[in-house]
């Protein structure tokens, strides 16, 4: 008999369903949502021999515990941490095979910040405007797991070729986000422009799946008066009125208030994800490749 | 017209008023329904569109800085009905600030057309224009932790209905029992940007 279930031994501090999130969807104030750490995530889904769009779990800091009804192939990637099942060692970022009924926990990160959980199959809840992603922002979405908690799975793939073992970048020692100015540059002093690519930040604890946020020398704001709401995109370097730099990630609000002074470059976003509390930030200016000298 | 870069394939069309948003909104969504215009996410504002996941930013920044702003606010596509009790606790606050009757804001309100100009905050929460000028209101100096779904509210120039519960600051006039968002629900909002929009008094409540 076939039990297609994932029950949560272990929940950890805060593990969330992602997939490739619900984007289009901005101008009803629905996130994009979906894993942080995409690369990642994409990863693991190949090495549990699972389509891009499967459903996985997203940990925080200190992994979780799971034990599937029926025997899976799970692939953990992202930050590296130790695996095991059933108290064995087992291999982090390439298939393994798990037994219906056995534990496989994914221990604490030994450096970054998201692990990503692919299990065969696919983590199989209802989807919501087209995906299964937790947004914790607005409440879409399946709650973050708790201990106990039964997920369903998916039907795996039958004889698709999984790759077994792919490379993977470490966690960054120090975060350089490479970015364009704007579209509010010119509500900020041209010193304030300068310091937010001259000095170094730190990334703040208060960080979360809506923002990364930083500490660091605040940027001062060449105009007083409020900026009406406009809608946000991911990377946004947002300044709320504390003057610290904040960089919204997939579960951003879809319009906002506070002005956006650059935006960063998507591809350095999954290292943001991976960047731990007190992590160096660099943001780097860099010319836009399309629009520069066309406009603004 | 302004055209603002955001990040490699966004751009930010800023205009000068909230009914220009709403026009040149408009005329977006026609040109993507008629398929010149290939964007993932077109999202009004205040006094903004911000168009994202562009294909040729480069090109439709000098299109849209050529180009004019159309004049005429297009007709709204469909009108939703919102039942409403005018019975919220800063009825007697917003009348003071219009400096009326309570029972005089109720029936302003439920004579109004309003449409959605935007949406944010909540999924399903739309910023409603249409009430004139004059009849602006602050935010609550204090937020309230906790305002209830269904809430029928004003800040500013907008009227808002909470899709759901949660923290908010706007002033609270009346309650709805509509559910505005509902994800199981095709379409899940109710309220979407150029929905027009009418509150009709529930039959017995106080007008």
């Amino acid at each position: 008999m076939t039990d297609r279930a994932l029950a949560v031994v272990r929940a950890g501090a805060l593990t969330t369903v992602q997939d490739r999130g619900r984007p289009g969807h901005a101008h009803l104030g629905v996130p994009r949502s979906g894993a942080l750490d995409g690369p990642a995530a994409a990863l693991a889904n190949r090495l549990a021999g699972n389509p891009p769009d499967a459903a996985v779990l997203e940990t925080t800091l200190d992994g979780c515990s799971l034990r599937p009804r029926s025997t899976v192939t799970v692939a953990v990637t992202g930050a590296p941490c130790p695996v095991t099942v059933d108290g064995r060692p087992a291999a982090w970022g390439a298939p393994v095979r798990v037994r219906a009924g056995s534990v496989l926990d994914v221990g604490a990160a030994v450096s970054g910040v998201r692990a990503y959980v692919a299990v065969s199959g696919g983590v199989a809840v209802e989807p919501v405007l087209g995906s299964r992603s937790t947004d914790l922002l607005s409440g879409l979405g399946p709650a973050p797991l708790t201990d106990g908690a039964v997920l369903p799975l998916g039907a795996p793939r039958e004889g698709h070729a999984r790759v077994d073992v792919a490379p993977q970048p470490a966690p960054p020692d120090e975060l350089v986000l490479r970015v364009t100015p704007g579209p509010r540059d010119d509500w900020f002093t041209p010193a304030a422009v300068r310091l937010l690519t001259s000095r170094t930040y730190h990334v703040s604890p208060a960080s979360n799946r809506i923002g990364l946020r930083t500490t660091g020398p605040a940027l001062e704001r060449a105009r007083r008066d409020e900026l009406p709401s406009e809608g946000m995109v991911l990377g946004s370097v947002q300044v709320p009125p504390d003057g610290t730099p904040v960089v919204f990630l997939a579960d951003h609000p879809t319009t906002g208030g506070y002005p956006v002074i650059a935006v960063v470059h998507p591809a350095d976003l999954p290292a943001a994800a991976q960047a731990r509390p007190g992590t160096p930030v660099r943001f780097v200016a860099v010319r836009r490749r399309h629009l520069s000298g066309v406009i603004g | 017209m302004r055209v603002l870069p955001v990040g490699e394939d966004a751009l930010l069309v800023e205009v000068s008023s909230g009914d220009e948003a709403q026009a040149l909104h408009a005329e977006l969504l026609r040109r993507r329904a008629e398929g010149s215009l290939p964007v993932g996410e077109i999202v009004p504002a205040a006094r903004t569109v911000l168009l994202d996941g562009l294909s040729d930013p480069v090109r439709l920044a000098a299109e849209l800085t050529a180009g004019e702003v159309p004049p005429v606010l297009p007709r709204a596509r469909e009108t939703v009905e919102i039942p409403v009790r005018y019975d919220g606790p800063d009825l007697a606050d917003v009348a003071a600030h219009w400096g009326v009757p309570a029972r005089e804001v109720a029936r302003v309100h439920a004579d109004t057309e309003f449409r959605v100009a935007f949406c944010g905050f909540a999924p399903g929460f739309g910023y409603l224009t249409g009430l004139p000028a004059r009849y602006d209101v602050p935010r609550r100096a204090t937020p309230r932790t906790t305002v209830p779904a269904g809430s029928v509210a004003l800040a500013g120039p907008y009227t808002g209905v909470y899709p759901r519960s949660s923290p908010g600051g706007w002033q609270l006039i009346g309650t709805t029992d509509l559910v505005l968002w509902d994800h199981a629900r095709v379409p899940a909002a109710l309220l979407s940007p150029g929905t027009r929009v009418r509150f009709v008094p529930v039959p017995g409540s106080a007008v």
